[in-house]
């Protein structure tokens, strides 16, 4: 394999800020990515993660901040100059020309000569598996292997970054697993530098070395899939996270990064993630497959069951609780709507936040 | 065993696609048939019944006539390069606007020259670059000539009026063949290194070209049937004698409607012959979809 990426040490982003108008749509985020590293930009919808890909890419100008390659500073220069591969999120296929003559693009760009095009074209649609596909226009090609002339055409140029801006939203799930494999796998072995935009945790979790999770353009934590999965900074990283139930509280203990919350009658332990004193407000976050029905008199939240969805080996079950809050949960056992349950969680499961959300 | 299965003829023409709504079309049918297909016929059939001679006389006359069948040349000596330089123009000014977030406002300034109409144009330019004119004084004052430019009673009277009263048609279809193409497209160029120009080349153009062909064969037609500009600003007894002029002068100083259908009908085929020509060169080219994906 000869496809290997040009190398460089870091990409830093300095306090990078864009404006729309007077809407922020990313402000001061700092960065730091290491070569070889594979990075997810996580978030919601307008989080602010796209305009941070357009901006490393260079379509769209920064209007505070600056990007830094090694010692270099990147963000003055335009993207036909700064060289990364990018995959969108519609592909962008140009679909008057064939597969061959889409991944050969970039090359031509650089003026390499006729045979060294033909010969790493073939390599990267080999190591993309569209062998026989070549001669086709991108229309006559179905999403997935749309999907894989796009990735093809990013990574033929051993680009020292691969910017990908959610690139198996079109897709189908089965085919998104598939793809989702096989991006992980061209990375490994290209061992390129890679930048991923999603708005789907699970998609993160499963390709990212490190995930950048972002909301209103501010960074609000970065850390290794399984620190984002079991210690969230912040309940709303929390809830992105699948910790989908919030439950509202008063402190009645605190020590130790332990705390127990009051919650109507019912006293819930937890593991805290903040600042919590004792006697103010916090939020409970409870994964739904974390919290199952108890017997009757045991510690937790009451609750009336509003109804059960079978999936396959258990039960998923929704509940509203006294003042409001809806939980969903686990059974094993079908219940009834209407019926009172008690759900209650291993403490080590459940996360403690002080203060207003 | 045997139920009778078989479908209603309503049913039937209705999978086919003719129901009521099909109704609806027809006003528009009876419009073509009373005001296009019908004057068509009945021009063809008068050109084959000349005042005198055989059935083919007016044809024979006017293809023996250098002052008739010169017509052609002189039309078509207008018509193309005014196609071709409001394409010229409409090209680049579309690149620009099509970046510009108060499309709107730009749109219409380019547009108002439709909403006047080629007389009032023709009349402002025979002011405006008249011997007494703005264009002229202006050119004198600066010291740029010495005798007033000849801009009016000759070709390029004709050709500047044509391509300002073509230009706004010819733009706003550009402008929106152009916007019909994904901006991601260019984006992507651009990540692989393509420059401006690259893009220009390789992207932007091969996808526009389609559209540009349909566009230069509506302007073409449009500019081959020249008449009022060529009388009011060209020499129309001489270097602007265009074709339509011809079939006037057929129909309305010799009140020969015969000969006059001929000349329309030699008219038809020479701007059918050209269109024909640009439609079957387009048909090479890549003509699907300008967009980068299936989304």
């Amino acid at each position: 394999m000869t496809i290997n990426a040009a190398s460089f040490r870091e990409l830093r982003l300095d306090r990078l800020s864009r404006d729309f108008g007077s809407h922020n749509a990313l402000k001061d985020v700092s960065l730091t990515i290491g070569k070889g590293e594979f990075i997810a930009l996580l978030g919601p919808s307008g989080c602010g993660k796209s305009t941070t890909l357009n901006l490393i890419a260079g379509l769209l100008p920064a209007t505070g901040g600056g990007i830094w390659l090694d010692d270099k500073r990147i963000d003055p220069l335009r993207p036909e100059e700064r060289g990364f591969g990018m995959v969108f999120q519609n592909y962008a296929l140009f679909p008057h020309m064939s597969v061959n003559r889409n991944i050969g693009f970039g090359l031509k760009m650089r003026g390499v000569p006729r045979a060294e095009i033909d010969r790493r074209v073939a390599e990267a649609a080999a190591l993309v598996r569209l062998q026989g596909q070549t001669e086709k226009l991108p229309g006559q090609l179905s999403g997935g292997q749309q999907q894989r002339v796009a990735i093809a055409r990013a990574i033929v140029v051993e680009p020292p970054l691969v910017l990908m801006d959610e690139p198996l939203s079109n897709l189908d799930a089965k085919l998104r697993l598939e793809m989702r494999a096989e991006i992980r796998r061209i990375h490994n072995t290209l061992g390129a530098t890679t930048i991923y935009v999603t708005h789907d945790q699970e998609e993160a979790l499963s390709l990212a070395d490190r995930i950048v999770v972002l909301r209103d353009g501010v960074v609000r934590q970065v850390g290794t899939p399984e620190d984002l999965f079991s210690r969230p900074d912040h309940l709303d990283v929390a809830e992105f996270m699948g910790f989908r139930n919030k439950v509202k509280g008063q402190v009645a203990s605190a020590a130790e990064g332990r705390a127990t919350v009051a919650v109507g009658e019912a006293q819930i332990a937890g593991r805290t993630r903040n600042a919590v004193t004792a006697g103010a407000e916090a939020w409970l976050a409870i994964r739904p497959e974390d919290l199952h029905p108890v017997a009757a008199g045991q510690p937790g939240l009451t609750a009336q069951v509003v109804s059960t969805e079978f999936r396959g080996r258990e039960f998923v079950g929704f509940a509203r609780m006294a003042d409001g809050t809806d939980l969903s949960f686990l059974a094993h056992d079908k219940l009834s709507p209407g019926e009172t349950v008690t759900l209650a969680a291993e403490p080590d499961r459940v996360l403690v936040y002080g203060g207003a959300a | 065993m045997s139920t009778d299965v078989s479908i209603p003829l309503k049913q039937r023409l209705a999978a086919r696609g003719l129901d009521g709504l099909t109704l609806l079309v027809v006003p528009a049918v009876l419009f073509l048939l009373a005001l296009f297909i019908y004057p068509f016929l009945y021009g063809l059939f008068l050109s084959f019944e000349p005042k005198q001679g055989g059935v083919f006389a007016n044809y024979q006359r006017f293809f023996s006539d250098s002052f008739l069948y010169g017509t052609i040349g002189t039309t078509l000596w207008l018509a193309l390069p005014v196609t071709i330089a409001t394409l010229a123009l409409a090209i680049p000014i579309a690149f620009r606007v099509r970046l510009m977030r108060n499309q709107r406002l730009l749109t219409t300034i380019l547009v108002i020259p439709i909403t006047l109409g080629t007389v009032l144009v023709a009349e402002g330019l025979l002011n405006y670059l008249g011997p007494q004119g703005w264009f002229n004084r202006t050119l004198m004052t600066l010291g740029l000539i010495s005798s007033p430019v000849k801009l009016l009673h000759n070709y390029w009277g004709v050709m500047l009026s044509l391509v300002i009263t073509g230009f706004p048609f010819t733009f706003l279809l550009t402008l929106s063949y152009l916007s019909g193409i994904d901006p991601a497209l260019e984006q992507a160029g651009a990540t692989l290194g393509a420059g401006p120009w690259e893009r220009f080349k390789h992207i932007l153009f091969p996808l526009l070209l389609p559209g540009l062909a349909i566009t230069f064969c509506l302007s073409f037609v449009q500019a081959f049937s020249v008449f009022p500009s060529a009388v009011l600003l060209g020499a129309p007894a001489g270097p602007t004698r265009v074709i339509s002029i011809a079939a006037y002068q057929a129909a309305f100083e010799e009140y020969d409607y015969s000969m006059a259908s001929a000349v329309a009908m030699i008219m038809a085929l020479v701007q059918l012959a050209i269109v024909v020509a640009v439609l079957a060169a387009r048909g090479l080219l890549y003509r699907g979809p300008a967009g980068g994906g299936k989304g």
